[in-house]
């Protein structure tokens, strides 16, 4: 059993000869149920938590699904048009859950952005202890939001949080707005601000140093080398650190749930707070899936449209 | 005009241009600012965890405790007090283990077979099962919790660590690097009359130790952190992970800050000693996400 692959190696090299190449399939390489072997245990567990959930979730949505109730009759559309409904009884939590997550991801995602842009442009070149800064901006990303809702509650209390103390005021942070927006932007922020540092540091690297060789030998400007060659050498990295930065701030849940809880008053109670609530509290999982099923239908639209809107940018980058 | 024909883009070279060491000093404070911004909130966590509650809540604040002690730590680390961080620790170290192991078994062999063995319907499977990639996680947590249900696994380790195992990531992240192996040395273990299982144990993983490491500890970690998911399968104070025991200790504890920062410290430090060791992994894993597109 042990001889095939330990005189695998040298084997190899001698098989790498004209002949070899074009013989791969030629080879008889397995069984034809062998694949489905290989893909069986991801398979049973991706049927059984991603496409049941995605249909039995559309299932669900059209009919009056109570998860204490015996009976579940058939409502059609019901649930959706609900939502839209004003006199319903889901309609004014829904909505101000949905404006409350827009605030948040119009609120943040300019900041998750440029900080990390700005950061990954001032990480991109060489100079001792590089690694470790890189780390150190990383480092809160690998802390839970349980951990980091729970230590910015008690930093940010307007009566003995150090923030207020180190500042020497007494700015209500968590119970009033816009402090708390504030707040939950500035922890997110603090939070999660690594991750696309990284990503941009990567894409960063990706954009050939003669480009920069070149507008240094026409003279540009530092702004005009970012302008001109760094922005466009990014662009599909940044589509995608839009779109991602986007979703996860459609996502937010656990900050506005430990730090101010959903307050004060509704302000912060995010529509994934809201869809959670009517589901897995209120038990009323219909019309939670439909929830869930519009949010994410907004999300789809809003992505396409900023792809739409980040391409037409395109001919301007290049001038 | 002589800087201008460096090919390299690295540091200035050392001469005394006017205004440089005025930018490095610049630099170097940045820097220094941004670090005690960074690292200077997860600090203060532990500093406040050792004060007692008076200092901890004092106005002004202390720096540093007066009189360290580990009193807050005590109660919590005690299995069968009202909230025993100790058993949720154990609980999450658990789930997460099992998890890692489950997301690298059925991630790898998925990604073997999509990216090195031909089978009908490859092609559209991979499709089917990268496009998951992009529809928003909190679609599946109604229909789940209700399939979870059905299982008879709502409150149990199962609840945590398999659901979360169905994702694309691993496989996608997988398949691209398994694609990348030269095929060499699989040709010649073929000849040999290797099987593919062999040729999958003994070749393939072996050769793509960092992009397992990577999986791993990305897998630990978003399950150790998880948060949502938790606080809504787990009901049993025993059975809870850390992060929905944490949110239970702030709702029991609202104004002894030591013993919710010595719970928020406890949860926090696997998974910063972890990043401490593995940073290169991690690192490495979430700079290639970023170029799939």
């Amino acid at each position: 059993m042990a001889s095939p692959t330990t005189s695998a190696p040298a084997r190899g090299a001698a098989a790498r000869g004209p002949g070899a190449r074009s013989s791969p399939t030629r080879i008889r390489r397995h069984a034809p149920w062998t694949p489905y072997a290989f893909m069986a245990p991801f398979l049973v567990i991706f049927a059984t938590f991603v496409l049941a959930p995605a249909v039995l979730g559309i299932w669900m949505s059209l009919h009056d699904w109570d998860f204490l109730l015996p009976s579940r009759p058939f409502v059609g559309l019901d649930n959706y048009t609900a939502l839209f409904d004003s006199t319903s009884a889901v309609f004014e939590a829904f909505w101000h859950g949905m404006r409350a997550t827009a605030i948040f991801t119009v609120a943040s995602v300019p900041f998750l952005v440029a900080i990390p842009l700005g950061l990954a442009v001032l990480l991109n070149r060489r100079f001792p202890g590089r690694t470790f800064f890189r780390a150190v901006f990383f480092m809160p990303y690998v802390l839970g939001v349980a951990v980091v809702g729970l230590l910015f509650r008690f930093i940010l209390d307007p009566n003995i949080g150090i923030v207020n103390g180190l500042l020497g005021t007494s700015t209500p942070w968590i119970t009033a707005q816009p402090w708390a927006w504030i707040s939950l932007v500035a922890m997110t922020v603090w939070w999660t601000l690594g991750f696309n540092t990284i990503i941009y540091l990567a894409g960063l690297q990706d954009i050939p140093g003669e480009l920069y060789d070149a507008a240094k030998v026409d003279g540009a400007s530092a702004w005009q080398v970012f302008r001109h060659v760094t922005l466009p050498g990014l662009r599909t990295v940044h589509l995608f650190v839009v779109t991602i930065t986007i979703l996860a701030s459609a996502n937010m849940f656990g900050q506005a749930l430990l730090v101010t809880n959903g307050g004060p008053g509704d302000s912060t109670r995010t529509a994934l707070i809201v869809m959670l609530t009517e589901g897995l509290e209120s038990f009323r999982m219909g019309s939670a899936a439909a929830m869930s099923y519009l949010l994410a239908v907004f999300l789809g639209i809003v992505s396409i449209v900023q792809v739409l809107a980040m391409r037409e940018r395109r001919p301007r980058w290049r001038s | 005009m002589a800087v201008l024909t460096r090919p390299e883009a690295g540091p200035r070279p050392a001469g005394p241009a006017p205004g440089a060491y005025l930018r490095q000093g610049m630099f170097w404070l940045f820097l220094l600012v941004l670090t005690v911004i960074f690292i200077g909130p997860i600090v203060w966590m532990f500093l406040t965890s050792i004060k007692t509650n008076p200092e901890a809540t004092a106005v002004p604040p202390t720096l540093l405790p007066s009189s360290p002690t580990f009193a807050a730590y005590e109660g919590l680390l005690r299995l069968d007090g009202a909230y025993p961080v100790l058993r949720w620790f154990l609980n999450s170290l658990l789930a997460a283990t099992l998890h890692m192991v489950l997301v690298l078994t059925v991630a790898s062999t998925a990604a073997y077979a999509l990216a090195r063995l031909h089978f009908r319907g490859r092609g559209a499977l991979f499709v089917v099962i990268v496009s998951t990639l992009f529809v928003p996680g909190f679609v599946f947590l109604i229909p789940n919790y209700l399939i979870i249900d059905r299982l008879g696994w709502l409150d149990t380790v199962w609840a945590l660590t398999v659901p979360g195992a169905a994702g694309a990531f691993g496989v996608f992240f997988l398949r691209q690097f398994f694609a990348m192996l030269p095929g060499e040395l699989e040709e010649a273990a073929l000849i040999d009359g290797a099987n593919q299982w062999q040729i999958f144990t003994r070749i393939v993983l072996p050769n793509s130790k960092p992009a397992l490491a990577t999986l791993a500890v990305l897998s630990f970690l978003s399950n150790w952190n998880d948060f949502i998911w938790p606080i809504y399968v787990l009901f049993s104070p025993e059975r809870l992970t850390l992060p929905a025991g944490l949110k239970l200790l702030q709702g029991a504890y609202t104004t002894d800050y030591p013993v919710i920062m010595a719970g928020a410290f406890v949860a926090s430090v696997p998974v910063l000693i972890l990043f401490l060791f593995t940073q290169r992994y991690v690192i490495e894993g979430v700079s290639r996400s970023g170029l799939k597109g």
